[in-house]
């Protein structure tokens, strides 16, 4: 066996090696990135979630302002940690817009009835169409779009109270 | 006072392994073997305490150990207590660290083919790799540590994990991944006092057998568990966990197949040492990505970089000064028996390079995700696409080698070999005409699969023409058990992708559904309550032709932790298998998910097989030696 061929094997472990260690150095950044932040929302428009109850599509986001849009569910246990916090944004002036996913109306009135309504407008997708098209993964799901309709974050999982001040920063930055 | 117990027997059990260590590297100046037999056998008993000890605090529910309170809920069935033992971290370690040292033990104490000198170096390698997991468990992860006061009740042990496959699928696996270890240290005590040669391949091959035996069955038997128990219909996910079981195993078939030909014919010996080390490390490698969670998805929560960091330390310190004995060394190891291209030693480095590139596949597999983020910072993952595309093939040609491979004699063969492989040519042809008419759509992997498979079953017995049966080693007798067993696996692996069914639907009491052959009722859904879950039970009627066979999948839900589990319902069939499970109420009816796997089976039939193979052929090997012993000694 030549000479240069017996040290192969110990190469290859310190490449591994060298691999790994950085990986557990360096954790895995576990939040996915949207790939649509900087890009315009993609076109959609929504049926009425609500009976007499405004709803929404990507043409009515340029309003000239930042805001949110809130993927949220009645059947979410997350949701409703994230509903007081919602409230409070509402309380600050945010204008909020939900999109209801895979839900029913009546259930929704219940869950609005029970947690409280921070929205101006209430869309629902039914299929999870609109949900997939931003690049969502989950419900709760917040994104906050500039005045020009162009997404400028997502925020996976709920809004706890220690993610408003990050959320304000957003808006901030997005006027 | 069991706990502190334990903690003392596995402190003294580290001492002994330091002596054994300090022994082998001649500080010592007693007798070596003398010493190093009665050490290894006294810390295999303090491990198995202290191993037996958790074990007890666990039964008890012994609420003031943090690992019982943490793991353990007094509501427990007593099994699942029992299991809880190695159904954590730190559990699971000891477990290890026991299974190494009793693997040493039995080194020590039934190893009479090598001399005193390298059992000596190889035990102070076997003490070494213990001294390290000694260390990872007294430092970094002490299973005995108490928590005061004591807490009033357990949080539970994850549901997923109560069921009786539990009990037996990670240990078993274990002594698979810790055999390997004693192979790794005679390979090591090997290369140290220059002894490489026919021998001690003779006193590796029954550890490396019986560790594949393990490892073939633990794989099999996570195989049938991940398909019972998750509910997602698959008996392979290319998970990295599964992965990690599944590479020990490919390393240690390519070795459980060199190993014969350095003990046959003296070949192959550095290659043979390289894949003793490789296949260990692949174990090592395994529990690293396993334990230190670098590997695991978005969905990773409890990941613990010291852990991590502590295996990979032990790997980079024991792989590290294996591979650097091997470098220095290499040019001492002389070269065996020359053979020609045609003869068994050809098939079987045809054999070695076909497994060790499919190892290579799925190492890569497993950790391009790392890779991949680390060079362009994408997060991708790696899933059956690749591993399919680029393994399936290989593994098809390594089965179709078994038409010829086994009948070749060593060294040269100069026979028509045509006459024996023609058969099994045709019969793998005509399958796949058969297929071509009668399922035009299948895909090429499953109708190479199935044609390989079929030819296979009469492939595989041809190696005992022309033998007197009766005379026929065990060892041989086993060799063609397992290579049936290959064939058996590869038609229940095509014909589940090829001709599997599925349904999934929404129905209400009384809905009627077809699924391939059957028939199926949804005949009600009522609730149902366990010891510590609740759950929705549905009652399917399933009937082709003749009878009716009841079918109740369980969606439960446990209390303590909180969590949602599928309980599949599975009739086997001679022909195959009706797989259903119930999931979400939905729009006034109940998601239902139905399969019919025509010969799913198969796939753990032809497992089971090949670990039955390996096993008759280890009793064979062992008897045989057992009996030239005597002889010798007479």
């Amino acid at each position: 066996m030549s000479r240069p061929v017996r040290f192969v094997p110990i190469a290859l472990l310190v490449v591994f090696l060298a691999f790994v260690a950085w990986r557990l150095t360096v954790p895995a950044d576990t939040t996915i990135r949207s790939k649509l932040e900087g890009k315009p929302v993609p076109s959609f428009a929504l049926p009425e979630a609500l009976p007499a109850r405004a709803t929404f599509g990507s043409t009515d986001l340029a309003t000239g302002k930042p805001r949110i849009v809130n993927f949220f569910a009645s059947w979410c246990v997350p949701c409703i940690a994230e509903a007081p916090v919602l409230r409070e944004l509402k309380a600050k002036g945010v204008a909020i817009d939900g999109i209801a996913v895979r839900d029913r109306p009546e259930d929704i009135a219940e869950f609005l009835k029970e947690n409280g309504d921070p929205y101006q407008r209430i869309g629902a997708d039914a299929q999870s169409n609109v949900q997939m098209a931003l690049g969502s993964s989950g419900v709760p799901e917040s994104f906050v779009v500039d005045g020009r309709g162009i997404i400028r974050y997502q925020h996976v999982g709920p809004i706890m109270p220690q993610d408003l001040d990050l959320i304000l920063t957003e808006l901030e930055k997005a006027k | 006072m069991i706990a502190e117990l334990g903690l003392a027997a596995l402190w003294l059990a580290a001492a002994l392994a330091l002596l054994q260590l300090l022994l082998a590297l001649g500080f010592a100046k007693a007798d070596g073997a003398k010493a190093a037999r009665p050490l290894a056998l006294l810390q295999a008993i303090l491990t198995l305490l202290a191993f037996g000890s958790l074990i007890a605090v666990f039964l008890r529910t012994d609420l003031s150990v943090a690992l019982v309170f943490e793991n353990s809920h007094s509501a427990k069935p007593w099994l699942y207590k029992f299991a809880g033992t190695w159904g954590n971290h730190e559990g699971s370690m000891l477990l290890w660290v026991a299974v190494l040292s009793v693997s040493g033990a039995a080194l020590a104490v039934l190893e009479k083919r090598i001399n005193e000198k390298m059992l000596v170096a190889s035990l102070g390698a076997q003490a070494a790799l213990g001294l390290g997991f000694y260390a990872f468990l007294l430092f970094a992860s002490n299973p005995f540590a108490r928590l005061n006061p004591a807490p009033l009740e357990g949080r539970g042990l994850n549901p997923l994990l109560q069921d009786p496959g539990l009990a037996f699928h990670p240990p078993t696996l274990y002594l698979g991944y810790v055999g390997l270890s004693v192979a790794f240290s005679l390979a090591v005590g090997a290369m140290l006092t220059r002894q490489v040669d026919a021998p001690l391949a003779r006193a590796m091959r029954p550890w490396v057998l019986a560790s594949w035996i393990f490892l073939t069955l633990g794989i099999t038997a996570g195989s049938y568990w991940a398909y019972y128990e998750l509910g997602w219909g698959g008996w392979w996910f290319w998970d990295p966990v599964e992965n990690a079981s599944l590479m020990p195993w490919l390393a240690a078939t390519a070795l459980l197949h060199s190993v014969n030909v350095l003990a046959a014919r003296g070949g192959l010996r550095s290659w043979t040492m390289m894949l003793a080390v490789v296949a260990f490390s692949m174990s090592m490698v395994g529990t690293f990505l396993v334990r230190s969670g670098i590997l695991t998805s978005v969905h990773a929560f409890a990941v613990d970089p010291q852990r991590g960091t502590f295996i990979l330390a032990l790997l980079a310190i024991y792989v590290g000064a294996a591979l650097i004995l091997f470098a220095a060394r290499a040019a001492t190891i002389r070269e065996g028996a020359p053979f020609k291209p045609v003869s068994r030693e050809g098939a079987l480095v045809v054999n070695n390079l076909l497994l060790s590139v499919i190892l290579g596949v799925v190492f890569v597999g497993t950790l391009y995700p790392i890779i991949a983020e680390a060079l362009s910072g994408e997060k991708i993952s790696v899933g059956p696409p690749y591993f399919n595309a680029v393994a399936g093939p290989l593994a098809l040609i390594l089965g179709a080698l078994l038409f010829v491979g086994p009948l070749l004699r060593w060294r040269s063969d100069r026979r028509p070999l045509a006459k024996w492989v023609l058969p099994s040519a045709l019969i793998a042809l005509v399958v796949v005409g058969i297929s071509f008419a009668f399922a035009p759509e299948m895909s090429l992997l499953a109708r190479f699969g199935l044609a390989f498979g079929t030819a296979l079953l009469p492939a595989s017995i041809l190696p005992l023409f022309g033998r007197s049966l009766k005379r026929t080693p065990l060892a041989v007798w086993g060799m063609v058990v397992a290579h049936l067993g290959v064939g058996v696996a590869l038609i229940g692996m095509a014909s589940d992708s090829a001709f599997t069914q599925e349904k999934l639907t929404v129905a209400r009491p009384g809905d009627k559904m077809q699924v391939g052959p059957w028939l199926i009722e949804l005949a009600g859904i009522a609730p149902v309550a366990g010891p510590n879950w609740t759950a929705i039970e549905a009652h399917l009627r399933a009937s082709r032709g003749g009878g009716t066979e009841t079918l109740r999948p369980q969606a439960r839900t446990f209390t303590s932790p909180f969590t949602e589990t599928s309980e599949t319902a599975i009739h086997t069939a001679w022909n195959g298998q009706f797989y259903a499970v119930i999931g979400r109420q939905r729009d006034e009816g109940w998601q239902l998910r139905l399969w019919w796997k025509p010969f799913v089976t198969l796939i753990w039939l032809g497992g089971v097989l090949i670990g039955i193979g390996g096993l008759i052929a280890l009793v064979g090997r062992l008897w045989r030696e057992r009996r030239w012993g005597r002889q010798v000694a007479e």
